[in-house]
């Protein structure tokens, strides 16, 4: 645990503090009995892509919506580029896109009108509309409505009326939930550049991959606390799991296998024999130097093992 | 940020948004205009239809008829001509025609039935009158006694005259309503108004987008019904109708204020139209919208006058075809007026962002 209320404080390499883009100090917010957010604390830095990772029912929707000033928080601060975002201040609002959990469209307006509307609303000339549908790969859409696009051309539309008004922060709410595989991949690639120029990009998403391919950091959240915050690799590193190196069939007996050097334990599989070690490097060395490298797979711990070891393993509805 | 330019956007898109949702423009638009062919096209002419006469044969009494007795008789009459005394007479028995006529000598014989003894009585009496009348003019002597008529009119108003205000206010009050509920209702669940909440345009601004398109909506209702009314079913208006302008005005702010209602109480898009034609439906019977409550029984028109719907009608009735003068409007829109804020607020107190 980083501290009592799982808080972060950023850092540079250098050791001093970064101008932040949002600063969140003890907030909180309940539903009656339940606890949505319960006394976090996190800073994320200007130009930062940060995810916040999350079962359903975590509390992510509600800090975004927080954060983004829509709700008023029961305690705690929020300050958005230098400003408090409680009451709306309507002068903030134009340096902050948000694309919504929902895709929260005009009914009946074609994905041309669309854009155009939120240009509009944002006083931004509509041929930037038409540069960002291009951007997302929508302009041979242009003219259907909304209620015919596919999920993933709904979710790349609502991005794109996301960031018309070129803003200095992004929140996005899921944006690839309910895509199929193709469309997230897709959607990855327009994610990883939306912050190449400075722009800085909050996401909540329950998919461990897609974390650790955007972001930079990402916040473990669960029961409305901020359990840790790190980078990707920090997070993984900080768990102290085990690597798991299988050896296709043939190539080592159980016995050879627990006897090799840094190898805590081994196990018959269908693939093989599974060594579980802290040492990969030492143990592969050792294969090497027999000549058993033959069909050789190395897993290590991924986000998805530290989710699971930080927000356990029991089913939830 | 250029609220006007926000403002322009949002009407558009909910223009846009209404005219092609096909059962929004048949549900406002074309719907009580069915109502309005039916009663002004199909009730409004109940007054005596022309009796169908076959003529056999010569028949100098009606050949020889001066231009005006002939104009008053074709008046009544729908005449056909016809050889065969006994076909005519058929046609007559199978109500193809109401009377046959023949000449024997000079004697006018008229053959027809009881079947509708309006029309056999109008049948006989016309021919009797005729007959006379050109006995008078045969004897060359000056008619002693005139009859003069003339016509009172009646308190009660012809069909399409009573019937146009009071459509024409359900059929504002339902569009406002359903517009405003659907609007509120859907816009909540995609979460399209909390995404307005985070774009820089003021909560004004989205208010009055969508009251101009709904006031739009009820004001192009309004000319198309008059627009109809006066050319298809000879509605006539009153000097003073154009006092039904603002009255309509405000009379849409009451019911999108009765939308907004159904809206905040409702958690569906569904629910909440329902909702909204709940309210409206019995209330535009109740008010008077498709018959007159003259005969209803007192308690009845007693509950009607605390319906708005109601005193939208009174107004416009007034206005457009009693032909009070431009102050008989004035009570009804200060009625309206204050149903639409009470509404309007509690509306603004039950609303909730979340439909869960």
């Amino acid at each position: 645990m980083a501290d009592r209320r799982s808080g972060v404080r950023l850092v540079d390499r250098r050791g001093g503090r970064v101008s932040a883009a949002i600063e969140v100090v003890d907030l909180a917010l309940s539903y009656g009995e339940v606890r949505a957010v319960d006394g976090v604390s996190l800073e994320v830095a200007e130009g930062e892509f940060v995810g916040v990772l999350g079962p359903n029912g975590a509390g992510k929707t509600s800090l975004l919506e927080l954060v983004e000033g829509l709700r008023r928080p029961d305690a705690g601060t929020v300050r958005v580029l230098g400003q408090p975002v409680w009451p709306r201040d309507p002068r903030l609002l134009p340096r902050i896109g948000v694309q919504l959990q929902a895709s929260s469209f005009f009914e009946r307006l074609t994905t041309r009108e669309q854009i155009h509307t939120f240009a509009s609303l944002y006083g931004v000339a509509p041929a930037r509309g038409d540069e960002w549908l291009e951007r997302v790969g929508l302009v041979d859409k242009a003219d259907t409505r909304v209620e015919g696009l596919s999920g993933g051309q709904a979710q790349r539309l609502s991005i794109a009326c996301a960031l018309v008004h070129d803003p200095e922060l992004v929140f996005l709410d899921e944006p690839t939930a309910a895509l199929d595989p193709q469309a997230r991949r897709n959607l990855w690639d327009l994610l990883a550049g939306i912050n190449d120029s400075g722009r800085t990009v909050v996401l909540t998403t329950h998919y461990m991959d897609e974390a650790e391919v955007l972001c930079d950091r990402v916040a473990v959240m669960d029961a409305g606390r901020v359990l840790r915050m790190d980078t990707p690799a920090a997070l993984v590193r900080g768990l102290d799991a085990p690597a798991r190196i299988t050896v296709a069939p043939g190539q080592l007996r159980l016995d050879e296998a627990r006897a090799l050097p840094a190898v805590e334990d081994a196990v018959e599989s269908l693939d093989g024999v599974v060594l579980v070690t802290r040492d990969p490097a030492r143990v592969v060395a050792r294969l090497a130097e027999d000549d058993r490298l033959d069909g050789v797979r190395v897993q290590t711990a991924t986000l998805e093992d530290v989710f699971l070891d930080l927000t356990g393993r029991e089913y939830r509805a | 940020m250029s609220g006007l330019a926000a403002f322009r956007a949002l009407s558009l898109a909910i223009v846009r948004g209404f005219l092609r949702d096909r059962a929004s423009v048949f549900f406002s638009l074309v719907f009580p205009l069915m109502f309005l062919v039916l009663f002004g096209g199909l009730l409004g002419s109940q007054g005596q239809s022309e009796v169908d006469l076959v003529q056999v044969g010569e028949v100098a009494l009606l050949d020889e008829m001066d231009p005006d007795t002939r104009a008053a008789f074709d008046d009544t009459f729908a005449v056909e001509r016809s050889d065969d005394l006994a076909e005519a007479v058929a046609e007559v028995r199978r109500g193809d025609a109401d009377v046959a006529v023949e000449m024997r000598g000079d004697t006018l014989v008229a053959h027809y039935t009881e079947t509708d003894q309006v029309k056999a009585a109008v049948t006989q009496g016309a021919l009797r009158a005729f007959v006379d009348g050109t006995n008078v003019a045969q004897s060359g002597e000056p008619p002693r006694f005139v009859l003069e008529t003339e016509r009172v009119e009646d308190e009660s108003l012809e069909t399409i005259q009573f019937v146009t205000p009071g459509l024409l206010g359900w059929a504002v009050a339902m569009s406002a309503a359903f517009g405003a509920a659907a609007t509120l209702q859907g816009w909540r669940q995609t979460k399209l108004l909390r995404r307005l909440q985070l774009a820089p345009v003021s909560t004004r601004t989205v208010v009055a987008a969508r009251v101009a398109v709904t006031l739009g909506i009820a004001l192009v209702q309004m000319a198309i019904f008059l627009g109809l009314g006066t050319a298809a079913f000879g509605l006539t208006l009153a000097g003073s109708w154009w006092m039904a302008v603002p009255l309509v005005v405000v009379g849409t702010l009451c019911f999108m204020a009765i939308g907004l209602l159904a809206g905040a109480l409702a958690r569906t898009t569904e629910g909440a139209v329902n909702a909204a034609n709940i309210v409206v439906l019995p209330m535009a019977f109740l008010s008077g919208s498709f018959f007159d409550l003259d005969g209803a029984p007192a308690w009845l028109r007693a509950v009607s006058q605390v319906l708005p719907l109601k005193h939208l009608n009174e107004g416009m009735l007034d206005v457009m075809v009693r032909g009070e003068g431009p102050s008989a409007v004035l009570v009804p829109m200060a009625v309206l007026a204050a149903f639409a804020v009470v509404v309007t607020l509690a509306a603004a107190r039950i609303f909730r962002w979340e439909t869960t």
